[in-house]
């Protein structure tokens, strides 16, 4: 037992930014740490790993970070439904599923986001929310800012500046909050605007909100002094120092078997995979030759894969052989871009060599594509 | 009696995984076990798992996931659900060891705190307040918190883990646990036991973490067995818990397994040849600065594809296609070359178009904006269709000779392995070092012969291994 408290204190002692005694002795109620990183599934590595690893009835923790563009959503969401992935595809913006529940939110750097890790027994949203708005009004006593009952921080009582998810496991609990300082407001708008038609689900669905920078009120404010004004607020109300840790989310010494939950939430089954079971039922116009043809396209796609799929074309426009295949090779097929067009490519190689064929072939599965 | 009871629970619950460590114990209360298992149907008690208390006054809550099905066993602490609450994502897990016998709600259905969340069936042995167990451990408290005292270490482990260890005279404080807070699991038992008789099991990914900052205070020592005396017969097999794993063949892969056998119904024939590429290397050595300037990877490829494309307007039959009915040949204008490219999904096979219009440069620009498509996820459908022959560069992974699979529907592949520096004679007799590179050609031989495809080899070597005689026949 007393080797093990040493090596917990040489761990922390190579990681803080000022040389500190043997960690448990000084019996702290809290502890702060920042992530070096913007890439966010390395930081929503590090929220699953402290939920699942670190003792929180010693010392609560509160977790700073920030992320390079990206959307994130809720655990129980549907990315179709929330977002513009073909806009988040061409813009290389990441797309992410966090463990906690509630809506969609974009990060950039302009936005910052607070982690509130206790006990399951001490899990208190509103407090950490008057935490955040004490914190403010201490930096800028002239903001308007207060807390809603659905757990929103409201600027001049109107604009959106904070929402809040929260996750809670068997011993532990965590909730986290953004900030939105200076974030491009422009990308956050058309980013979670989804063109995707006919689509019915009972996933989550996100709550539209007018937002606003905290910068556009007053900008002489930035990422850092807010989260530095945060940081002190924790530190007083827990009674340690106002001391922030880093962390490097890539650190598999500091942090074991980080990478893997990193990978994991990378994964497609995870980002795609976990979308509640929807349906689709709309109708492509596809202009060819000199008319516009209206198709019919019904499909149920669940875990992410198409269970069924129904697609209503002008009798003998394609073969019978080959509306089957079609339909045969998409049942069971992720409802992806990438992995449909390299699908229906590669069965084009087994089709009759007629370009007539081919073209029709080709306008619809493009126009198929344009659903994904 | 109490200890008869529950080494019969034991059986119960494990046998199906692990007979042949029970053997012993099976063979000693076979009597007992007769009689247990005719009544171990209906003798479990079915407790009904309410759903605890969230906080914050929280009376109901949506069922999002459920992560168990009627008839699943679940140990404590395993996660049986995911519910919701406003913008709160909860994981349910269980109180008990047992079998899932009832889900009260279904999938987006509303469920109520203190009301049954699902019923689950628990070993009799438990007695009739289930939270307890016979065993010398204290009752389960109501926050879950079960941490079980043996011998003055604090190690988690559920009833039936401890079962197991005690079965086979294995101290828990010797056992390093891999579950979730360091929990003893089964799995680590039978590694245990695996070290001690040598026998060989297949490697647990998890087993060497061991996070500095842990909820128990315990040290788990590394089964030092050497000075440990564990009375195991060394013929007593391990049972093997890996499990074969059948997944359903879907999307691309149904798409490929339909090409391929469209593939091998064409006869092939295969001609290989080695090529020079001395001259080859040291041009473009020379050439790679100068396309760096305009930003562009120059690697050997676009040479490759370039004298390809020469080669074809000499032999158009390897450009060709045949219909279905092998009627009739139609020779394709367009030199539209496909080269194969690995990613994630598998093999995609996107095409330069009109090559035979295109200079080195051009395809070199090409090839780079479909290889960062690629690897992106992004082709369209145009750059994957309208192939008319492939070069495969299976050698950027290794590998010299090959047996490439025509795509239809082409008529002839080539495969390319990998350039090896290897010792030849010259024209004087002398050793030098030569750049070496292994081609595969396979050609559908019910329209090509073997002597056009060995003249379109030499031909397309010839220009490779003097790079300065593409400048003749470049249009």
């Amino acid at each position: 037992m007393v080797l093990q408290s040493l090596k917990n204190c040489l761990w922390l002692s190579c990681i803080l930014r000022t040389p500190k005694a043997c960690f448990w002795s000084t019996a702290t109620g809290g502890l702060i740490i920042q992530s070096v990183s913007n890439d966010v599934y390395q930081n929503l590595a590090v929220e699953d790993w402290i939920h699942d690893h670190m003792d929180l009835e010693k010392q609560q923790v509160l977790f700073l970070w920030r992320n390079s563009p990206a959307v994130v959503i809720g655990r129980h969401q549907n990315p179709w439904q929330e977002c513009n992935l073909r806009l988040l595809r061409q813009k290389n913006i990441k797309l992410a599923r966090r463990r906690s529940g509630g809506g969609t939110v974009y990060h950039d750097l302009g936005n910052i986001n607070l982690t509130f890790f206790t006990t399951r027994k001490k899990y208190e949203r509103m407090e950490n929310l008057k935490l955040v708005v004490k914190a403010l009004k201490a930096l800028r006593p002239q903001l308007d800012v207060h807390v809603t009952d659905r757990y929103d921080i409201l600027l001049d009582g109107q604009y959106k500046i904070s929402g809040t998810a929260a996750k809670l496991g068997r011993t532990s609990a965590y909730h986290h909050c953004t900030l939105l300082c200076n974030a491009d407001k422009f990308v956050l708008s058309s980013v979670l605007k989804s063109p995707y038609k006919g689509l019915k689900s009972n996933a989550t669905p996100s709550v539209p909100a007018s937002v606003k920078n905290l910068f556009e009120e007053d900008p002489s404010l930035t990422s850092e002094m807010l989260l530095d004004a945060i940081a002190k607020e924790y530190a007083t109300q827990h009674q340690i120092d106002h001391h922030i840790t880093v962390i490097n989310p890539a650190d598999e010494t500091l942090l074991p078997g980080i990478s893997n939950k990193t990978k994991e939430l990378q994964t497609w089954e995870w980002v795609y995979g976990k979308t509640p079971k929807f349906s689709i039922s709309t109708c492509l116009n596809m202009a060819y030759k000199d008319s516009v043809l209206d198709v019919k396209v019904n499909m149920d796609v669940k875990h992410g894969r198409i269970e069924v799929c129904n697609i209503d074309l002008p009798e003998q426009w394609l073969p019978q052989g080959l509306y089957s295949e079609l339909v045969k090779s998409l049942t069971g097929s992720k409802f992806c871009p990438n992995e449909t067009t390299t699908l229906v490519t590669t069965l084009l190689r087994v089709c009759p060599q007629d370009d007539e064929l081919h073209s029709r072939w080709s306008l619809l599965c493009e126009n198929m594509i344009t659903l994904m | 009696c109490i200890h008869r009871v529950r080494s019969c629970s034991s059986i119960r619950f494990i046998k199906s995984k692990y007979v042949c460590v029970f053997d012993k114990s099976a063979l000693k209360f076979s009597h007992q076990q007769r009689l247990f298992r005719t009544s171990a149907v209906s003798c479990g008690q079915i407790v009904q798992f309410k759903l605890s208390d969230i906080g914050e006054g929280i009376t109901e809550v949506t069922v999002k996931e459920w992560y168990i099905k009627e008839g699943d066993s679940v140990s404590q602490f395993d996660s049986i659900c995911e519910v919701q609450s406003d913008k709160a994502s909860v994981t349910i897990t269980s109180r008990y060891d047992g079998v899932i016998r009832k889900l009260h709600y279904s999938i987006d259905d509303i469920a109520f705190v203190g009301k049954p969340l699902v019923d689950i069936e628990i070993d009799a042995s438990k007695g009739v307040a289930p939270a307890e167990d016979v065993v010398e451990t204290p009752p389960m408290s109501h926050e879950e918190h079960t941490h079980q005292e043996i011998k003055g270490h604090k190690t988690l482990a559920t009833p039936a883990v401890r079962r197991l260890a005690m079965e086979n005279n294995i101290k828990l404080s010797e056992v390093v646990g891999t579950g979730k807070d360091n929990r003893i699991l089964k799995e680590d038992i039978l590694n245990y036991l695996a070290k001690q008789t040598g026998a060989i099991l297949p490697p647990s990914p998890k087993a060497e973490i061991v996070p500095p900052l842990r909820k128990t205070e315990t040290v788990p020592a590394a089964p030092k067995d050497k000075a440990r005396k564990i009375p195991v017969p060394v013929s007593r097999p391990i049972a093997f818990s890996g499990k074969d794993k059948t997944e359903p063949v879907t999307g691309f892969q149904k798409a490929m397994v339909k090409t391929m056998s469209a593939a091998l119904k064409i006869p092939h024939f295969g001609y290989c040849d080695e090529i020079d590429l001395t001259q080859l290397v040291q041009l473009r050595e020379e050439l790679k600065p100068l396309a760096e300037l305009r930003g562009v990877k120059l690697s050997f490829m676009p040479f490759f594809i370039k004298a390809a494309s020469l080669g074809l307007l000499q032999y158009p039959i390897l450009n060709a296609s045949l219909d279905e009915n092998c009627q009739n040949v139609t020779y394709k204008a367009s030199h539209n070359i496909g080269v194969a490219m690995d990613t994630e999904q598998g093999l995609i096979v996107p095409n330069v178009k009109n090559v035979q219009v295109c200079s080195v440069f051009d395809i070199a620009v090409e090839l780079s904006r479909l290889q960062s498509l690629g690897s992106a996820g992004q082709l369209g459908t145009s750059d994957l269709t309208g192939g008319t022959f492939t070069l495969s560069n299976i050698g950027t992974i290794g590998g010299t000779y090959a047996k490439p699979v025509i795509l239809p529907p082409e008529v002839a592949i080539g495969a390319l392995g990998k350039i090896q520096v290897l010792p030849r004679f010259n024209g004087k007799g002398e050793v030098f070092k030569a750049q070496i590179m292994n081609v595969s050609w396979s050609a559908d031989h019910r329209i090509i012969d073997g002597a056009t495809m060995a003249r379109f080899s030499n031909l397309w070597k010839s220009y490779l291994e003097n790079p300065a005689s593409m400048l003749l026949d470049l249009k």
